[in-house]
């Protein structure tokens, strides 16, 4: 049996992701769960990179490992007192979310393996810096300048929306 | 392809899980980052590998960034309020919404 470099890059960032998305929900201290969620997106990030699609890898290290990572580390610094634990959870709760989960994670990969995805084709190597701005900045079809003054418009709102909520009265 | 989607599909549901088992809310935040990136993570397995040709899947994955980021900045300015409101964040206590 064959395996080439890439699948073994592969399985590796999957281990990552499989290991450290479970310490996240899992461990006690809440900043622990934070800095394995960062790992957990860096392996994110290696997924599309792998895949050849730097561009989103690079948005995904900016936007999430760069930014979404330090606000949760400085809100958990604000809010989370000296030495806080998660609580106990009662067991009949947590077994129902455990049944839930491991239920529908059976059902959905056991749909995945069987459903036949046709014919799919590996072609495509990176795509062009260029292709990506004429797409997002054009409003012909398939161009999305709409949804990108959408984006920008509710960025403003949530801006707006969380100076008003946090600000001290 | 089928293996990344594995991968994706874990990833949502240990995100379930912590939705459904942790007490703190920004335990349950994480937990939605981790669906959020899961559903990422297949919109562009489903594009590279079913439609390389197009860029649909991408921004969507683009788009999906940006909202989330969003969300969670909003979200963390809640539990930051309520924080100061009633100096805790697990859930048991938010049963009131009187400040």
């Amino acid at each position: 049996m064959e395996i080439s470099l890439q699948e073994i890059v592969f399985f590796i960032l999957a281990a990552v992701i499989v290991v450290c998305s479970v310490l996240a929900v899992t461990t006690k201290r809440i900043l622990r769960s934070a800095t394995h969620l960062l790992f957990v997106l860096f392996a994110t990030a290696g997924i599309y990179f792998q895949l050849n699609y730097s561009f989103w890898g690079a948005v995904q290290l900016t936007v999430y490992a760069g930014g979404i990572i330090v606000l949760y580390v400085f809100s958990i610094l604000l809010t989370s007192p000296e030495g806080d634990h998660a609580e106990k959870l009662k067991r009949g709760k947590f077994f129902a979310g455990l049944v839930a989960a491991l239920a529908g994670a059976a059902i959905c990969i056991f749909l995945t393996v069987t459903h036949p995805f046709g014919a799919y084709r590996i072609a495509g190597g990176e795509v062009p810096m260029k292709e990506i701005g004429h797409a997002l900045m054009g409003t012909g079809r398939y161009q999305y300048l709409l949804p990108f003054e959408l984006i920008s418009v509710l960025l403003l709102a949530c801006i707006v929306g969380g100076i008003m909520i946090a600000r001290k009265r | 392809m089928e293996y990344y989607l594995i991968v994706s599909t874990l990833m949502l549901f240990i995100g379930i899980y912590g939705f459904i088992t942790r007490r703190n809310l920004l335990a349950v935040l994480i937990s939605v980052e981790l669906m959020l990136n899961s559903v990422d993570i297949n919109f562009a397995v489903f594009n590279r590998y079913l439609f390389p040709e197009h860029l649909e899947g991408l921004f969507f994955t683009l788009f999906a960034i940006g909202v989330s980021a969003a969300e969670t900045a909003v979200a963390i300015a809640i539990i930051i309020n309520i924080y100061r409101n009633i100096r805790s964040i697990q859930t048991r206590e938010l049963n009131t919404m009187k400040h």
